[in-house]
């Protein structure tokens, strides 16, 4: 799509696609029932929830199903994403800056296009753990199967699996807080797919510049 | 109220007290195999099968006196055969029956995360609920010995129970009354570690094995299953018995310190951000259009 497309009409532009806007909700629901049901068996106080989500057995054979079908939707991200991701100049500028980002002096900020450095760090991040749950994750699948000389992969995975689904934890709480309550609309892009020209231009105002500046270079 | 549960010493995946800590006067139980007298005859294996009524299964024959390569879901008390060769070129025929060691700190417990799949009786056995399994297979990962065994078909997990139907009634366990050589023993830990001593020492002064003694691995808590071997310094002859098996550390890392960590973790990471809220709040209202600039949209 070139630019200018992005612009539709009462004063908002196109921030994802439908088929960006499946993609994170098939990735978005995986990832809440993994969430769920993985730390009903990481926590006995929270083994109950488990058990109302149709009995632990049953919660222990969905998640690792839940986990291939999550798996794909970042996989399908990363296709759609990755060269957008990419670290840049600004980036670095946007890191050095990051407090007055946190305490909302965002006027301090150097310009962010499509997305900013934290933004592509909950990307990588999100990517990168993926790929360790699933690794991980499909050791503690069939453990029965797993050779006595190889028990050392157990032995990692039972650690790793939790220690990434932490990190993704952790990632998860900042990006529900930036994108329900920090940034207002921010919710409403990826259920509806536009944002406010006000949106963009306060948030992403290297990206507005290339959709309404009217510049032909295609966005990055 | 049920004895079964106020017998209960230890149990897995339980949020809050254990109900039968603290409530019984049971001594710890225990087996005392003596490798030196077992001539391998499988009347235990047998006698396993028939008191806990488990289906058949097809035997596999590996050119050797074993009756398959390990134990299962439904054999859970195998006799593993080894030759042996010594130093000075004989051969010796080493048997050893193999089975769920009821490890006073068990490592399938500890991984367990199933509220009371495996509980330890304040006699010591360790015992798995299947009614209350969820089939994770946490508890092969955290038992030293290769115990727990999956059954493909329920997805639950099974191995020796020290017959704790029978001990409860004040019975032997099955394997011990079946045993024609008296190779086996069953009785209070305190009483096998005596008898399991007198032997070894016997092996040493009486016949020609200097390094006899008793395995009690102490790394899992000592175990409610001791053995006498002729060798204890070569535990591993003896169909790959560790040496020093321990619950593996990165499950105690995992039970231990990350819990800790993330729990602590999540929680501050909750409130830190509810703080944040109420101290900076949004960035900016939906319906402000002023930009960060400053400029009109
Ligand atoms: C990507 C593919 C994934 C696969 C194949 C997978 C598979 C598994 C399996 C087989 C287990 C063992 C018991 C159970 O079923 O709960 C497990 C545990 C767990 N999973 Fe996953 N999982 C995946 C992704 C995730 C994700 C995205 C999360 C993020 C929240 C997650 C969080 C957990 C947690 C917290 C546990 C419990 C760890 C513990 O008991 O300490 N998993 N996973
Ligand atoms: S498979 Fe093992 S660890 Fe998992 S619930 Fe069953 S007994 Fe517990
Ligand atoms: S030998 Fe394995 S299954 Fe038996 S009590 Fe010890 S850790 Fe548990």
């Amino acid at each position: 799509m070139s630019p200018s497309e992005l612009i539709i009409p009462h004063g908002h532009v196109l921030r994802y696609t439908l088929k960006e806007r499946l993609t994170h909700w098939v990735a978005a629901g995986a990832y809440i029932y993994l969430l769920a049901t993985g730390l009903a068996f990481w926590s006995p106080w929270l083994f109950w929830v488990a058990v109302i989500l149709g009995g632990a057995p049953v919660s222990r054979m969905l998640h690792p199903w839940a986990g291939l079908i999550f798996f794909a939707a970042v996989w399908n991200m990363y296709v759609m994403w990755a060269p957008q991701m990419r670290h840049t100049d600004v980036d670095r500028a946007w890191w050095k800056a990051v407090r007055y980002y946190s305490t909302n002096q965002d006027d301090k900020m150097p310009p962010a296009g499509r997305y900013n450095a934290g933004q592509k760090f909950l990307f990588w991040g999100f990517f990168w753990s993926t790929v360790a749950l699933l690794a991980s994750g499909v050791v503690l699948w069939f453990p029965e199967h797993i050779p006595w000389n190889l028990r050392f992969l157990r032995y990692i995975s039972v650690v790793a699996h939790p220690a990434a689904a932490l990190f993704t934890i952790g990632l998860f709480l900042i990006h529900i807080y930036m994108g329900v309550f920090a940034e207002r609309g921010a919710f409403g892009s990826v259920i509806r797919g536009d944002v406010s020209i006000a949106f963009a231009k306060r948030y992403h105002p290297g990206w507005y510049d290339e959709i309404v500046g009217g510049s032909s270079t295609p966005r990055k | 109220m049920s004895q079964e549960i106020l017998r209960i010493q230890k149990i897995s995946g339980h949020a809050g007290s254990v109900p039968g800590e603290d409530t019984q006067r049971q001594y710890t139980v225990c087996k005392l195999i003596d490798t030196t007298t077992c001539i391998g005859c499988k009347a235990c294996e047998v006698a396993c099968m028939e008191w806990n009524d488990l289906p058949f299964g097809e035997t596999v024959f590996g050119n050797t006196y074993q009756t398959m390569p390990e134990t299962r879901w439904n054999y859970w008390n195998l006799i593993l055969f080894n030759e042996h060769e010594r130093e000075d070129g004989t051969l010796m025929w080493l048997m050893r029956k193999n089975q769920c060691m009821h490890c006073a700190e068990p490592g399938c417990l500890a991984a367990c995360p199933a509220d009371g799949a495996i509980v330890q009786y304040t006699n010591g056995i360790v015992d798995f609920q299947q009614a209350n399994c969820i089939g994770c297979g946490y508890c092969i990962t955290g038992c030293p010995f290769d115990i727990p065994k999956m059954n493909p078909k329920t997805n639950r997990v099974f191995k020796c129970t020290l017959c704790t139907d029978r001990v409860s009634e004040g019975l032997e366990p099955a394997c011990i009354k079946s045993c024609p050589t008296g190779c086996l023993h069953f009785g209070s830990k305190v009483d096998m570690l005596d008898l399991a001593g007198k032997r070894a020492k016997q092996l040493r002064e009486h016949s020609n094995f200097q390094n006899a003694g008793v395995y009690d691995p102490q790394g899992v808590g000592g175990t409610g299953v001791i053995y006498v071997l002729h060798d204890a310094t070569k535990p591993e002859i003896y169909g790959g018995l560790p040496r020093d098996p321990h619950v593996p550390w990165t499950v105690k890392l995992w039970k231990g310190p990350l819990k800790w960590l993330g729990n602590v973790a999540m929680v501050g990471g909750l409130i830190g951000l509810f703080v944040h809220y109420l101290r900076f709040g949004p960035k900016a209202r939906e319906d402000e259009d002023i930009n960060p600039r400053g400029e009109k949209s």
